[in-house]
């Protein structure tokens, strides 16, 4: 890998300096990865979009060796050094591909001159609500108005008037006059979402953005076209209005819709999320994700959240449950039904509880319809945590029948049961009336309503952890709210249990040490692996054997299983 | 257009034939296409469309090794004020551009060639239609071409009103049945990446008219005609102030544009003095009556000319700093209000701008608002720089030429009757002073 970028290196020059670059890339591109901060701005161009080369912001100089016509030999100057022959226009960085020995200038006088220009032009018709504007904050026209802009107006005509409030789908609305018509939703609804219906009406200064007649924004990615939008033209019609975006904290998250596993941003202020946003990652999601996903932390403040611990339903501390639970898993006779939304860490507790308490673990599984892109067809995030913790050896069953029969047959006395309604799978009243039921779980249910003892969980966004994704990508989450006051993050919780039920004193355990213990349960994981070594990016892990499941993803937009499965088998560095 | 204003010269197939027409058609099916080539670029011939890049050269970028079909399209929609040749070529003499146009395709192999035709000439299209079935019929096109084994065909198709459908990736845009947004080139240049990303050649209908005549008379002999780098001939749509407006077909550099004006156009209205000259289609820059031009030519001759000296030609309009372009001249005598005359001429470029490039969408309708003030009574002396400044934040940051041919009007006209702009601010404000009312002066819209 490494041995191919360098052989792939050429030299181009940026503002007087050589320096190298990957062959092909564009000189946006370019500048950014060798331009020591140097910035070349740009609207209209995405790197995961095909190259439109509109809103001409990106203008810089381009020159290349000069080379005599006829001898085709390089020209040179008086010092001897091949002459550049520069281009007297200047030409557009997003198409403009670096090749050896080309001049880059991104500050010289034509090239401010060309952004203050296109600067003003974007300006002149532009409303300048940015008080009220929902991309005040993180809009590229206000960055760059403040860095190349006049800061006054020669403009005294009349400005264009457009609407204001155009509904372009149930989650998009559109305020024509902020739009800067740079196409990327339009190329984003062609290229990635496979929809294409966003378009261009009207001509010159009045087009605008529209539908294709009656058809709507509605697909399940219209929501990246407002994350796409520059300026605050496409909003989301469930954020807007809702918050100033700089009083946000971001926290690093994953996505729990589907084995995918994007990598989001939790965007929070005093413990309320208000938005949730795709974060870069070319292996997983490129800058991508559903709205469905979007829609998650809705169930955060839902009515049926559990925000109790309890014991027959009365009200006990997370100690008193522990123990109580303690009490019931030493008796044996115990079965757990685990979950795929339970994180790496959770599992790896449910399995030393399953050991010790010589538990059958169950998995119940979660498939639906895939789109192909960033929604599998396993709606959970983590069932290959499951299988490399050893909670499950196999992929999990669509129902619960043999534990029923065990249940029946009176070989299990109490059941353990990780955020599934198993009354609804399979699992009748009166055999749960038979015996024990311990709940964990961030909802309550038919089975938690009748569990004798329940353990309220936190939802993703309330606690530190990690997955496993379809490529057996190892990927951290942070904590971005509180949960419910006095609820526990359930390794806590876990810990005490699992700790008293093997005989040990249990401890305040962190995450990283925690992973201390799980790395030596688990051979792909690194040796001296901690949650925080855990990179932003996520780690691929080896699957080894676990491979030769028939996993149920198919071919999604950075995943093929029949390519990760040849890559497995081929020989490591080839 | 040798015979096309003959007294019963008529449009048909027959008449055509009579004339000698198809006579290099089916020389050139003899002709190895490299050899064909190689003639057109011996003629030097340049095109005829607006920038005056040599046809041959154009001919020559053409990516051959692709293994994709090659496309040839007629550049025929005709749009830029000020020009109406390739109308009367349409309708006076199809079949001159049809035979014009299926040598062109032989010698560049096209598999398949369009004639974009302006969406307005639904009569130009019919005759097409009706030349390009008389031609079938006798095997001048279609398949196996006069027993050749070559075959192609013509479609006709019509634009639906966008002056931006005449840019070549424009037009190749509404071709392929999108909007005429031009291609960003790199990397679409057309003889690479061109309709449905095949190669493709797009010529105007007089460059292609030209290419049958030589065939019919060789390269060399063709390039006789005018004079070196000013190849064959061209036709001047001569509009505005003059008595007999019209077109006329010379010879490059054959005649003056002061000739042009009073011998062959019958001179100004009677008591009028020549103002400005707009020589190549109103984006052209252009020419004050008054002014003197000097400098030296590219081979070095030294010039000094008035604007009745100029030879109507590409180098020597260049070289007096504006260009022959579509060969639309448009000539004002000193009735004209310079300032509404620009402003008339920003209408139109605001109007066709297609939107798709900041500088083009947003500064050539500010231009038009600044213009339409001025003329409406509320001028102000800085407006001339403002103009100016604004264009030259267009010029040379645009998709395509469109910014070019927008600014160069407000530049050129700024350049040279910057006293009128500035005089108009100062009587429209001494009115006021005095109270009165603006009085709006014309509306354009």
């Amino acid at each position: 890998m490494s041995e191919n970028a360098t052989s792939d290196l050429i030299t181009i020059n940026i503002d007087g300096k050589d320096v190298e670059v990957p062959k092909g890339i564009n000189v946006i591109e370019a500048v950014k990865m060798a331009g020591k901060g140097k910035e070349v701005p740009h609207y209209c161009y995405h790197p995961k979009l095909s190259i439109a080369g509109n809103c001409r912001m990106c203008l810089v100089e381009m020159g290349m060796p000069m080379r005599d016509r006829a001898t085709g030999e390089a020209v040179l100057d008086e010092n001897g050094s091949q002459k550049v022959g520069w281009m007297p226009k200047p030409t557009i960085g997003c198409a403009t591909n670096a090749a050896p020995g080309m001049h880059i200038k991104t500050g010289s006088p034509m090239v401010k001159e060309s952004r203050n220009g296109v600067t003003e032009f974007l300006l002149i018709n532009h409303p300048l609500d940015c008080p009220i504007c929902d991309q005040a904050g993180e809009c590229r026209l206000q960055e760059f108005s403040a860095e190349h802009g006049r800061g006054y107006s020669r403009f005294i005509e009349e400005k264009n008037v457009k609407p204001k409030r155009t509904r372009l789908g149930p989650r998009v609305t559109l305020d024509d006059e902020r739009c800067i018509l740079c196409s990327r939703c339009v190329r984003f609804s062609k290229e990635v979402a496979d929809d294409d219906v966003l378009g261009f009406v009207d001509r010159g200064t009045y087009s605008t953005l529209t539908c294709y007649p009656g058809k709507e924004l509605e697909n399940n990615y219209s929501l990246n076209t407002v994350d796409i939008c520059p300026v605050g033209a496409l909003t989301s019609t469930d954020f807007r209005f809702k918050m100033r975006v700089w009083f946000l904290k971001r926290t690093n998250s994953i996505c729990t819709e589907s084995s995918v596993g994007s990598n989001t941003e939790i965007w929070s202020r005093e413990g309320k999320i208000y938005r949730v946003t795709p974060r870069r990652n070319d292996a997983v999601n490129d800058t991508w994700m559903t709205d469905s996903g979007r829609a998650l932390y809705k169930e955060v403040e839902s009515e049926d959240r559990l925000t109790h611990y309890t014991i027959g339903g009365v009200h006990k501390t997370a100690d008193e449950v522990a123990a109580g639970a303690v009490e019931l898993l030493q008796q044996g006779d115990v079965a757990i039904v685990g979950s795929a939304h339970s994180s790496v860490e959770e599992q790896f507790y449910y399995k030393s509880i399953a050991d010790s308490s010589g538990a059958k673990v169950s998995l119940v599984s979660h498939y639906a319809e895939g789109d192909g892109l960033l929604q599998s067809e396993d709606r959970t995030p983590n069932l290959r945590g499951a299988l490399m913790t050893g909670l499950i050896d196999q992929l999990p069953d669509a129902d619960l029948g043999s534990l029923a029969r065990d249940i029946d047959s009176g070989a299990i006395k109490t059941l353990l049961v990780v955020n599934e309604d198993v009354a609804a799978l399979g699992i009748a009243p009166d055999l749960l009336a038979k015996i024990k039921v311990i709940y964990v779980g961030t909802q309550t249910n038919d089975t938690a309503k009748d569990a004798d003892l329940v353990i309220p969980s936190l939802m993703v966004f309330e606690k530190d952890g990690s997955f496993i994704n379809q490529s057996f990508r190892l990927q951290k989450f942070k904590s971005a709210v509180p949960g419910p006051a006095g609820i526990q993050p359930d390794v806590m919780v876990l810990e005490k249990i699992a700790a008293s039920l093997s005989g040990e004193q249990p401890a305040a355990v962190n995450l990283d040490q925690l992973w201390q213990r799980i790395a030596t349960k688990i051979d792909a994981v690194p040796e001296a692996q901690t949650w925080r070594g855990i990179p932003d990016e996520g780690l691929a892990l080896e699957p080894g054997t676990l491979v030769d499941l028939s996993f149920v993803e198919t071919k999604n937009l950075k995943y093929d299983p029949v390519a990760f499965k040849e890559a497995q088998a081929a020989p490591a560095g080839a | 257009m040798k015979h096309a204003d003959e007294p019963g010269y008529t449009n048909d197939i027959d008449c055509y034939i009579k004339y000698g027409g198809y006579d290099e058609l089916k020389k050139a099916v003899t002709m190895k296409p490299e050899d064909i080539c190689a003639e057109v670029m011996e003629s030097g011939v340049r095109g005829r469309g607006g920038a005056g890049f040599p046809a041959g050269m154009k001919w020559k970028f053409l990516d051959r090794k692709s293994g994709k079909p090659i496309y040839l399209v007629c550049n025929a929609d005709e749009s830029e004020p000020g020009t109406f040749k390739d109308r009367q070529i349409i309708h006076k003499d199809p079949h001159q551009l049809i035979e014009g146009m299926m040598i062109s395709a032989f010698a560049i192999q096209a598999e398949l060639a369009f004639i974009y035709i302006r969406g307005e000439f639904f009569q130009g299209y019919r005759i097409l239609e009706r030349a390009i079935e008389e031609a079938r019929e006798k095997n001048l096109l279609g398949d196996n071409i006069l027993g050749s084994g070559y075959s192609c065909d013509i479609i006709v198709h019509r634009g639906a009103g966008a002056y931006i459908c005449g840019e070549e990736t424009g037009l190749i845009e509404s071709l392929e049945g999108n909007r005429a947004n031009p291609r960003i080139k790199p990397p679409y240049f057309p003889a690479a990446l061109g309709l449905y990303q095949c190669p493709t050649i797009v010529n105007n209908v007089e460059t292609l008219c030209d290419v049958k005549h030589i065939i019919g008379m060789g390269g060399k002999e063709f390039a006789q005609i005018g004079t070196p780098g000013n190849t064959g001939t061209r036709t001047w749509c001569v509009s505005g102030h003059v008595m007999k407006p019209g077109y006329y077909e010379f010879a490059c550099a054959d005649i003056t544009l002061g000739e042009l004006i009073y011998d062959v156009c019958g001179g100004l209205r009677p008591g009028r003095k020549l103002k400005a000259v707009i020589p190549g289609g109103s984006s052209a820059k252009v020419l004050r009556g008054d002014e003197r031009f000097t400098g030296k030519l590219k081979d070095g001759t030294e010039f000094d000319w008035g604007i009745e000296d100029i030879p109507m030609d590409f180098d020597s309009l260049m070289a007096a700093g504006s260009m022959s372009g579509s060969g639309g001249v448009i000539i004002m005598d000193d009735s004209t209000d310079i300032v509404e005359a620009l402003a008339n001429i920003n209408y139109f470029y605001a109007h066709e701008s297609c939107g798709q490039c900041t500088p083009c969408r947003e500064g050539v309708p500010w231009m038009r608002k600044i213009t339409q003030r001025m003329v409406d009574g509320e001028a102000r002396e800085e407006d001339a720089d403002l103009l100016n400044n604004i264009a030259d934040q267009i010029a040379g940051r645009t998709i395509c030429a469109f910014g070019e041919a927008a600014s160069w009007p407000v530049q050129s006209f700024i350049a040279k009757f910057k006293d009128e702009f500035v005089e108009k601010a100062r009587e429209q404000a001494a009115r006021r002073k005095e109270g009165k009312a603006a009085a709006k002066e014309t509306t354009l819209i």
